[in-house]
């Protein structure tokens, strides 16, 4: 396990190079250039907005802001695009990287490294044109919010936990990378993203403790929408569970490394 | 203490009942694989510092597995190799490239990917940019490239440091002829200075211009390890190889190694060089107008008999040669138990030194189809400057 950091340490470079590459790249190809990323979850925004928000805007208490419903979707949407960003970009990244894995010898963890740099980066202009957005719709900023940077670590390290596990079966059993956009998306529509929790009756909004991800939209919910403390508690039961899945995928990349240039 | 020792390696391609079994092994539950393919077995040599090693054989044989396996993208599945140094392997040109960013953005890129840090790139882009040749392109996305420039930054950035090790696989041919020796004088560079090269092609004459040892793979072990001329042959005599053929190797007078092959439909009863005078000869003079004598006898019925001639210099690379097939003298349904002779007369234009004649009997255009005998080494002669002003001389003589 130590050789694999000491690889990516000797390559921190290549990581730092690969993620502002990335960049240079998305802003070289179009006239919008990195502006497309930030309206690209915008738009999804405006849509929900547009569509849903005089149906849902009495149903969401303890926020004084006619734009309420705005600000709530931006909220969760920030963490729901971090996470499916990471998972999305691994599930295919070692089949996607296949050729260069089969050709050229380098530590093999900098690919997952570079899918982490390169959407939390994403996930910070997106921040940023957010909390504009915040400021434009005329909600108060505080140091509440500053727990979205321990929030996001979490929703990282819960996405490669994942994204890790699914990326390196996926090499073996394809069928995976078939199947997962859609548990995805079945996985965001089960969150409370786009309504408020409160419209799931009664009777089963306990199963919502199983989500883990409704934790910490939840908590972003909690840090940017109402100015409050997250649950640390919960989130505790999330970090070992993120470690958990790090770990097993960690051990899983190890183990299937050698294997994994034999298939593809 | 050798730079490079492959260890008894093996590589077996694993294939399971089911995917969830392979899932299994990874945690240490007891699961068989259901089919083992073993592409390589057994492979054992060690290069030592300086040493320049041709790998050759068919396609499949397992030679990219093996460089693989070098490189360290694959892991043997048995045995090990041991490297002490720093190795590069061009596997494949412009890996690593992307084509919306500038070509300097791609060295830097590329050679992180080798693993320098950025100091190291920097100090190198310079030379980088220079042996490119690619002019203002440097600083231009690399889609609006050519392909040829596209190789030649990507070969400029794969040799612009100076490895203990240098892996080439199929790569000396790029770009242009100009780049092409621009290329290749860079791996001798590098050669000079000590590096170890290993290389991987199915062109003859780089092997034998570059490497002092050549290894032949065939079908997964090694089965010549030596001097590239005379692993070439056998790999040539190989490459023919067909039911009931069979391939051996004998010492030649000279010290070198002659092999010969042949499925034995047809046999070269005998050769022999005669010189402008008629005498049987060994020596013979630069543009001397020489016959090659050769019987041939037909042992089976065969439908038809080329009979094809090769002169090659001293480090075995092709100088001359021909067939009947390309001379329109194809012998069609030759008759059983006959024998044939063929004389064919040719000037010796060709430089001072020594040469070996191969003479091959088969079906068609080339070998390939069917190959009744080849002889490699069938004979040597030697070609001399001085003889010519005496012969000038015997034949002003005899006019007058």
């Amino acid at each position: 396990m130590f050789s694999l950091f000491r690889g990516l340490w000797q390559y921190r470079h290549f990581v730092i190079s690969s993620i502002r590459s990335e960049l240079v790249s998305r802003f070289a190809s179009s006239k919008l250039g990195g502006v497309w990323m930030i309206i690209n979850p915008l738009s999804q925004v405006l849509i929900y907005a547009l569509i849903l928000s005089n149906i849902l805007a009495a149903k969401l208490p303890g926020i004084d802001n006619k734009y309420a419903y705005a600000i709530y979707l931006i909220a969760g949407l920030l963490a729901w695009e971090l996470f499916s960003e990471i998972i999305n970009r691994c599930l295919t990244l070692f089949i996607a990287q296949g050729n260069l894995m089969k050709k050229m010898s380098f530590p093999r963890i900098t690919l997952p490294a570079i899918v982490l740099g390169s959407c939390a980066l994403n996930n910070v202009l997106l921040l940023i044109s957010m909390l504009g957005i915040f400021a434009l719709l005329g909600h108060t900023f505080s140091l509440t919010m500053l727990w979205v940077f321990p929030l996001s670590l979490l929703v990282i390290g819960l996405a490669l936990g994942i994204g890790l596990i699914i990326g390196v079966l996926n090499v073996f059993l394809r069928d995976i990378g078939q199947a997962f956009p859609i548990i995805l998306q079945i996985w965001f529509w089960f969150t409370p993203i786009v309504y408020p929790e409160n419209i799931i009756p009664q009777s089963y909004r306990h199963l919502l403790a199983w989500n883990p991800m409704y934790t910490l939209v939840d908590a972003y919910h909690q840090v940017l929408v109402y100015n409050k403390p997250p649950d640390i508690s919960a989130l505790l039961v999330i970090a070992a569970l993120a470690a958990g899945l790090v770990l097993l995928g960690l051990f899983l990349f190890r183990r299937a490394s050698a294997e994994m240039v034999d298939v593809l | 203490m050798s730079l490079l020792t492959v260890h008894n390696v093996g590589k077996a391609f694993r294939r399971y009942s089911s995917e969830w079994k392979r899932f299994a092994r990874w945690f240490g539950l007891p699961s068989k694989p259901v089919s083992e393919h073993w592409v390589l077995r057994n492979i054992n040599f060690s290069i030592q510092p300086g040493e320049a090693v041709g790998i050759i054989g068919q396609n499949g044989a397992g030679k990219s597995t093996l460089l693989k396996m070098i490189t360290g993208t694959l892991q043997p599945s048995e045995g090990r190799v041991e490297v002490n140094g720093r190795i590069a392997a061009i596997l494949e040109l412009g890996m690593g490239f992307s084509p919306e960013l500038t070509g300097r953005q791609n060295v830097i890129h590329a050679a992180g990917l080798m693993g320098f840090d950025l100091q190291q790139i920097q100090q190198a882009i310079p030379s980088i940019e220079a042996f490119a040749e690619i002019g203002r392109y440097f600083d231009e996305p690399v889609r609006t490239y050519s392909s040829g420039m596209q190789v030649r930054l990507a070969f400029a950035v794969a040799t612009a440091y100076r490895p203990e090790i240098l892996i080439v696989d199929e790569a000396l041919s790029v770009g242009d002829t100009y780049f092409q020796h621009k290329s290749f004088s860079r791996i001798r560079e590098f050669q000079q200075q000590g590096t170890t090269l290993l290389i991987v092609s199915h062109d003859r004459s780089a092997i034998q211009s570059l490497c002092s040892r050549a290894i032949l793979i065939e079908k997964g072990s090694i089965v010549q390890d030596g001097e590239p001329e005379q692993v070439f042959d056998y790999y040539n005599a190989l490459v023919a190889e067909k039911e009931n053929s069979t391939v051996t190797v004998k010492q030649h007078k000279s010290g070198k190694a002659q092999t010969s092959s042949g499925t034995g439909e047809a046999r070269i009863d005998s050769i022999a060089l005669y010189n402008s005078q008629g005498d049987l000869a060994e020596l013979v003079a630069v543009g001397e107008q020489v016959e090659l004598r050769i019987t041939a006898v037909v042992l089976q019925p065969i439908a038809s008999l080329v009979l094809g001639y090769a002169i090659k210099d001293r480090l075995g690379q092709l100088v001359y040669g021909t067939n009947t097939w390309h001379t329109e003298q194809v012998i069609e349904q030759p008759r059983e138990g006959s024998a044939y002779s063929f004389n064919i007369s040719f000037p010796a234009n060709f430089g001072e030194g020594g040469y070996s004649v191969v003479v091959a009997l088969h079906d068609k255009e080339t070998h390939m189809s069917a190959n009744y005998d080849w002889r490699d080494l069938a004979l040597v002669l030697m070609l001399l400057t001085t003889i010519k002003r005496h012969l000038k001389v015997v034949a002003g003589v005899s006019l007058s």
